[in-house]
């Protein structure tokens, strides 16, 4: 218990943690800030604005169009050529109808939680969880780096219980920070829908679906911040899981869309780690191969596959488990020189 | 007397494709006795630091036997490991953290009162220092700051690797100090140092290593008294003298190691006195006629064959390799 008081301090006391934190808080604050500043409340006054400006577009539109036929039938009378320019029956069969102008379109931007708030919860966890990367690949790596690990093990020469320690400090400081920063953005968001947006139609099962998309939203924070960790033990260096970082990118995002597309490969994207942190938010991805239609037949229904967040789950699951595992049995194994 | 420290036929391979077999550490004994400041001597890359890393837990042995305290190892360094202070290669420390810090995570990691936090920072003269972060601290500063990390639990064994790195003169004398005050509290000391004339200076005993084998060991005195060529120097009232003072005294069984411009080196001489008598029958007289006293630093280069040698760039595994131990043989007997 000691050890795990003893690194939860040595977390929070370092600097880059500090500075992340900081970072991260001021980033998530700017954007609620910026964002609130886009949507405004749909008060009355606004809905009748915006009706009137709706019913003063389609009057001057019909002015126009008798302007126009006015003009089409006096160039007839002088036994002009007109179809070219103003159609056939001088556009008499065009006239604007009133619901061509619909008011919604008058009306500025006004956020609605029930229908918006997901997106910002994926928001909230893409941004906690470069937080969790860095200061979890940090941890550990500057450890190995500076000869701290070693000063650790001479004190406490039990390898897998050290890095089981330190991981643990780690994951519960990110899901702590997680808990407590999600609290507040979504009151940050529920007072930009009350005050300048609509929180309208937020029934319990609302309510249930949002918490269910913040446990997956913390739940992805928290593999990522173990799998930098991971991968930057396995490599006794920070950099180690910042390259690793990049080559996936570059192997999933890059390499395999390119091979995917030269072989013809039905439903690439299925091999694109991407689709799987889109389906884990959304609870699902579709992906379409529009290969399958023709076209000159008509109208196509394109072939559907469809990948699950369970089947994200099991991804993000083995590669997380795969990550740890070969990051302890190194540190059974190898010497520290 | 018992036995701190014990290490018997230690040994660690590094294979690599490229570089093949490399033996580090190739049946190495060890014994430190109780109570004692003991230095352990080696050329660079002769296996010091994997011994001690080995025997900290840091690095696993192919072969051989270790115990600290009469515990063998590594299955109880657990148990051990609060008794055991150590530092090892040039410690580093989290450049951001205060020393106070530094050591306060230390100590609660190890369960120890927090008193113990200024106890040593008042004992390697970092106290009025302690609340700076350790990226302003000097070499000198960040090493007294590890022997500090390394006295926190006030171990029965302390293990120093180059503990006198980047010291000024004054901080030397002070860490020379207080290696004698801990060895009479009680505490037994093992001292890796390159600075020799400090090791004969502090040391009760010694062990020497050359490419992963013990080349020597025992107390100072018997190691330099073991390694004395009884080297005498001599030199004549007439400088002239000198060559048939060489013939004279070779023709008479006495070895003579060097011949100088203004004297001669003579070795083996188990009694002075017979030299000055041959070169007095001889119509020589001496005017000078001087056993030279053998020190740490000779010892070491002979053993190791560390030597430099004129013309030559001596490679880091270009040492001594023996197949017998030195003074004594066997479980450090």
């Amino acid at each position: 218990m000691s050890l795990f008081v003893t690194e939860l301090r040595r977390l929070t006391k370092r600097r880059l943690t500090r500075l992340m934190l900081v970072l991260l808080v001021l980033g998530l604050a700017t954007v609620a800030t910026a964002f609130s500043f886009s949507s405004h409340k749909l008060s009355p006054e606004v809905v009748a604005a915006a009706q009137a400006e709706s019913d003063a577009q389609y009057k001057r539109s019909v002015q126009e169009w008798q302007r126009t036929v006015t003009e089409c039938e006096a160039a007839q009378a002088k036994g002009e050529q007109t179809e070219e320019r103003y159609g056939q029956n001088c556009g008499k069969d065009y006239q604007p109808q009133p619901e061509m102008f619909d008011p919604k379109w008058n009306l500025p931007y006004q956020f609605d939680f029930r229908a918006e708030f997901p997106m910002f919860i994926a928001v909230f966890a893409g941004a906690v969880a470069l937080f969790a990367f860095i200061v979890g690949a940090s941890f550990v790596g500057a450890e190995w780096n500076t000869g701290g690990m070693m000063n650790l093990l001479l004190w406490r020469p039990k390898r897998l219980a050290v890095l089981g320690t330190k991981l643990a400090a780690l994951l519960t400081t990110v899901l702590g920070l997680s808990v407590v920063l999600g609290a507040l953005w979504t009151a940050a968001f529920w007072l930009i829908g009350t005050s300048r947006g609509t929180t309208a139609k937020m029934t319990a099962g609302a309510w249930r679906s949002i918490g269910l998309d913040g446990l997956r939203a913390v739940a992805l924070i928290l593999v990522v911040g173990a799998v930098a960790y991971a991968l930057a033990s396995l490599g006794r260096h920070t950099a180690m899981a910042l390259g690793a970082a990049v080559a996936l990118f570059a192997i999933s995002e890059i390499g395999i869309r390119i091979a995917v597309g030269v072989l013809g490969v039905s439903f690439g994207e299925r091999y694109v780690l991407s689709t799987y942190a889109q389906s884990w938010f959304m609870k699902q991805a579709e992906l379409f191969d529009y290969d399958t239609c023709q076209f000159a037949k008509g109208a196509c229904e394109p072939a559907k596959y469809v990948v699950t967040w369970e089947q994200s789950a099991v991804v993000f699951g083995i590669g997380a488990v795969a990550a740890l595992v070969a990051a302890f049995w190194a540190m059974r194994r190898r010497d520290i020189a | 007397m018992s036995a701190v420290l014990e290490i018997e036929g230690l040994r660690k391979t590094y294979r690599s494709r490229k570089r093949g077999v490399r033996h580090a550490l190739d049946g190495f004994d060890m014994r430190v006795e109780a109570g004692q400041v003991h230095g352990f001597l080696g050329p660079n890359g002769s296996g010091k630091t994997t011994t001690l890393r080995t025997l900290l837990g840091l690095i696993r042995p192919n072969g051989g036997r270790m115990a600290i305290l009469g515990q063998e190892l590594p299955r109880a360094l657990p148990a051990v490991a609060g008794q055991v202070g150590a530092i090892v290669e040039s410690p580093q420390f989290f450049p951001h953290f205060t020393a106070r810090d530094t050591l306060g995570l230390l100590a609660q990691a190890g369960e120890l009162p927090r008193r113990r936090v200024d106890e040593v920072l008042e004992q390697v003269g970092l106290r009025d220092r302690a609340g700076e972060r350790v990226k302003t601290y000097s070499l000198g500063m960040k090493q007294r700051l590890a022997v500090a990390s390394a006295l926190l639990k006030d171990p029965k064994l302390l293990i120093l690797d180059e503990p006198a790195n980047g010291l000024d003169p004054g901080g030397i004398r002070e860490m020379r100090r207080l290696m004698r005050e801990l060895a009479e509290s009680g505490m037994t000391v093992v001292l890796s140092s390159h600075i020799l004339g400090e090791i004969q200076l502090i040391c009760d005993s010694v062990t020497i290593i050359s490419l992963g084998r013990r080349v020597a060991f025992g107390p100072v005195d018997q190691v330099l008294a073991a390694h004395s060529q009884n080297s005498v120097r001599v030199r004549l009232e007439a400088v002239t003298d000198l060559p048939h003072a060489a013939e004279t005294l070779t023709r008479s069984g006495i070895r003579v190691a060097a011949a100088e411009p203004d004297h001669l080196m003579l070795a083996d001489v188990d009694k002075p006195a017979e030299v000055s008598r041959i070169l007095a029958e001889q119509g020589l007289y001496v005017s000078e006629l001087t056993p030279v006293a053998v020190d740490l630093e000779s010892v070491f280069l002979e053993l190791t064959a560390t030597a430099p040698v004129p013309g030559q760039n001596r490679q880091v595994d270009q040492s001594a390799k023996v197949d017998q131990t030195g003074t004594a043989g066997g479980w450090g007997a």
